[in-house]
């Protein structure tokens, strides 16, 4: 059990903030794999995955990378801040 | 090191004061404020969200990369979150190191981190309702010269 988390327009798309996700995914990509095939707008928001970033446990990291032992992934738009 | 993620709106003024007052053996010190701009009137305000724990671990780290880098005596990130109105101060940042070149060179790092690395998002409010500002190509390409 992993918990999944949404900011700006990604958790929009979704219409949640979080929610806890039962995974046997490898890898951030194959948990987008998972995720697109539950329901359209799931599959709008992983659409363009250049347009995404994920965070493992709060640390940037790369769709390939592997979820063994990770706690929380967030995926969210490039950043905006200053 | 002060680091402060915030809903609250603060002084500039009052926190430049602060930090120099506070600051031992610097020569300089260097300040920076972010304001929500107005664009000609089209802008009702903005909205900033953030990811709470992430965004404060996220500038810690960039705060302790700017004094491994440039020798500094102190420095100070204050950005804020929530609804903020046009004018207002979204951020500041300010550096004090023994010589000038330190304190501009460390304070313009921050800046780049902070708007490409920093789990923030800004929406933009205004008569046509609200829309997500689009990261520029530009912030990245900042970020290379580190």
């Amino acid at each position: 059990m992993i918990d999944v988390l949404y900011f700006a327009w990604v958790r929009e798309r979704i219409g949640l903030p979080r929610e806890k996700v039962e995974t046997g995914a490898a890898t951030v990509a194959d948990l987008i794999d998972e995720l697109r095939g539950r329901e359209d707008r799931y599959a709008a928001a992983f659409a363009d995955i250049s347009a995404l970033r994920v965070a493992l446990d709060q640390e940037l990291s790369s769709f390939d990378a592997p979820l063994s032992g990770v706690r929380e992934v967030a995926f969210f738009p490039p950043m905006t801040g200053g | 090191m002060r680091v402060a993620v915030q809903p609250a709106l603060f002084d500039p003024g009052a926190e430049l004061t602060a930090f120099t007052a506070g600051v031992r053996g610097a020569g300089a010190v260097v300040s920076f404020t972010g304001l929500v701009r107005d664009e000609g009137g089209s802008l009702s305000g903005m909205e900033i969200e953030h990811y709470p724990g992430m965004t404060e671990k996220a500038i810690a780290g960039m705060v302790e990369e700017a004094v491994a880098r440039w020798t500094l005596s102190d420095a100070l990130v204050i950005h804020r979150y929530g609804p903020l109105k046009p004018g207002e101060a979204i951020m500041m940042v300010a550096t004090a190191a023994p010589h000038r070149g330190d304190a501009f060179a460390a304070a313009e790092f921050l800046m780049d981190y902070l708007k490409s690395r920093a789990p923030f998002w800004k929406k933009e409010t205004g008569a046509g309702g609200g829309a997500w500002v689009a990261a520029k190509d530009a912030d990245e390409e900042a970020l290379k010269r580190w």
